[in-house]
């Protein structure tokens, strides 16, 4: 079968146009020794009915979160995902559209992502939300960004207890910026903001600050972004949305900029993507917003309807002078996390908030019971997730879940030397008691 | 479209008029009229020391955001915060109530490079 939509005709004519017999002599300067490395060993081609049976094997040795009982977290959770999620979203008008370059055509797609927006305010109580970006990471390094062009200065005070990936992001980002990075310390566990006033100098842009924080403690934020301001820098804050229904949000706590992975509002691990990128701001930043953001307006007759607002601000008209080099958004995951939030509801996002609460609770004091475990911040509020200290190395507890099909938890000593025999353990409205008193009797072997 | 006589200009459609050691600056008609609808202006920070050519804020339109660039050198002492309401001043009048900032000049020998009304004109013609 041919993959490239040249007939033998075609291919005729280029090769006389090229002034050469056949292919191979095409490419008869190129030695013997580089060619063969070039051959790949396939098999003979199958047919339909054949391939379909090979890769559903070789999908089936995937273990994830429907095949497992999952305690992975890090970023990326094992909530429910109500059925009515996936089927709307895979309504064509939906499922097929790409990002609209005619947005005013696409009133229904404005429309979600309008909702989508407005959901989001309410959730982080800040004035703005976008209309979403690719995921959490990249929002971060956005807000990070966006706060220097704002304060016009040059250097970013971070918490050593953000996602070591979403750090990564933001290094990236900023590397090509000639933006700084300085640390703050960590005590316990949480980021330590005592020295903070004096940290803070005329050149730091924003302080940020994830919480819950990757050990999956929520950070005393009480005070800190008044400290902030009183220096002329700005708060960002990451956040895991579903936390919001019962902590404090980054509204409450003066944050100027709060970011999140969207992905626990009702789309699937998936391996990893694709996720969602939640930013929201002050009213006061609009301007200096990356990405793209739907407004309500009415047309000639009074007819209320949607347009995309602030695109001169975007990549395509702004050029290298846009607010941000990302001119598109996420906007399948924005409409997942939509009709997630608005089959919850307030009432249902809060009990999904309190079932992580009590589970991971409940789970934590377990563990704690048995010989050898310890959790290293006892005494630190933690939300859906929590570190444990194994008496064993992590990777011997982890082959041994997974054979009775749990994921154990992430190994933090992958990420840091200090994290050795640190079980980071996150605990979903998803787990039954049934399933995490099974999980403690495989750690209680060790 | 009108170019005053009193104005010095810039190839990039600023305008800047003397007083004592201070200029005053805003963009000539003849840019609102390429704009068109000015709904929103970025203004500089008064306190803010510039160079010539550097930018000083930006113009949004409803189809397009412009640089406003500093015709001339020194430190901004005033801006206009009426166009935080009201925009459209520069389109309305754009050498008048639609003026952007005040500067103190850093020096006063560059405004002898920029443009007369007559060059200006020839420009924009």
């Amino acid at each position: 079968m041919h993959f490239i939509p040249n007939t033998g005709d075609t291919e005729r004519e280029i090769l006389t146009a090229l002034g050469v017999d056949n292919f191979s002599a095409l490419i008869a300067n190129i030695p013997e020794q580089f060619k063969k490395q070039c051959l790949i060993d396939l098999p003979p081609a199958l047919s339909e009915i054949e391939i379909s049976r090979t890769v559903a094997k070789l999908a089936a040795k995937n273990a994830n979160s429907d095949t497992q009982i999952s305690f992975l977290g890090g970023g990326s959770y094992d909530h429910f995902i109500p059925a009515a999620v996936d089927f709307l979203i895979s309504r064509s008008e939906f499922y097929t559209a790409y990002t609209p370059y005619q947005p005013e055509v696409s009133q229904g797609t404005l429309q979600a992502i309008y909702e989508y927006q407005s959901q989001i305010c309410q959730l982080t109580d800040l004035e703005v939300a976008n209309a979403s970006l690719y995921d959490g990471t990249t929002a971060l390094a956005e807000a990070a960004l966006m706060a220097c062009s704002i304060t016009r200065r040059n250097k970013l005070l971070v918490s050593p207890l953000v996602n070591p990936l979403a750090r990564q992001v933001l290094v990236t980002y900023l590397k090509a910026r000639n933006l700084d990075i300085v640390d703050l310390p960590e005590k316990n566990g949480r980021t330590d903001f005592t020295a903070l006033n004096t940290q803070i100098d005329d050149q730091t842009a924003a302080v940020l600050v994830q919480s819950p924080n990757f050990l999956g403690i929520i950070e005393d934020l009480n005070g800190i972004a008044e400290g902030v301001h009183a220096k002329n820098a700005l708060l960002v804050m990451s956040v895991d949305p579903i936390s919001l229904a019962i902590l404090k949000t980054p509204g409450e706590l003066g944050a100027d900029i709060a970011v999140a992975e969207g992905q626990p509002l009702g789309i699937h691990q998936a391996f990893g993507g694709p996720y969602l990128g939640i930013f929201t701001t002050r009213r006061q930043f609009i301007r200096n917003m990356p990405g793209r953001i739907v407004g309500q307006t009415v047309d000639v007759d009074s007819q209320r309807g949607y347009v995309l607002v602030l695109q001169t601000r975007e990549q395509h008209i702004r050029r290298e002078k846009a607010t941000s080099n990302i001119c598109t958004n996420e906007g399948l995951m924005a409409l997942a996390a939509t009709i997630y939030l608005a089959l919850m509801g307030k009432t249902g996002l809060r009990k999904v908030a309190d079932l992580c609460l009590q589970n991971s609770h409940y789970l934590a004091r377990k563990i704690a019971g048995l010989p050898g475990f310890v959790l290293p911040f006892a005494n630190q509020p933690f939300f859906k997730e929590f570190v444990v200290k194994t008496p064993r190395p992590i990777k011997e507890i982890s082959a041994a879940a997974l054979e009775a099909n749990f994921f154990a938890g992430i190994d933090l000593g992958d990420y840091h030397p200090e994290w050795e025999k640190y079980l980071l353990i996150a605990v979903t409205e998803k787990r039954s008691l049934q399933e995490m008193d099974a999980f403690l009797k495989i750690l209680a072997k060790f | 479209m009108t170019v005053p006589d009193n104005l010095k200009y810039t190839k990039d459609h600023e305008w800047a008029r003397l007083e004592g050691n201070e200029a005053i600056v805003g963009i000539t008609e003849y840019a609102q009229s390429q704009l068109g609808d000015v709904v929103y202006i970025e203004l500089p920070k008064i306190g803010d020391v510039v160079s010539r050519g550097d930018v000083i804020g930006t113009i949004e339109a409803v189809k397009t955001v412009a640089d406003i660039y500093s015709p001339v050198s020194g430190e901004i002492v005033a801006v206009n915060s009426a166009l935080k309401d009201a925009s459209e001043l520069v389109n309305k009048d754009p050498y008048g109530e639609g003026w952007i900032a005040t500067l103190k000049l850093s020096d006063a020998t560059e405004l002898s490079t920029l443009l007369e009304s007559a060059d200006y004109q020839k420009l924009i013609s």
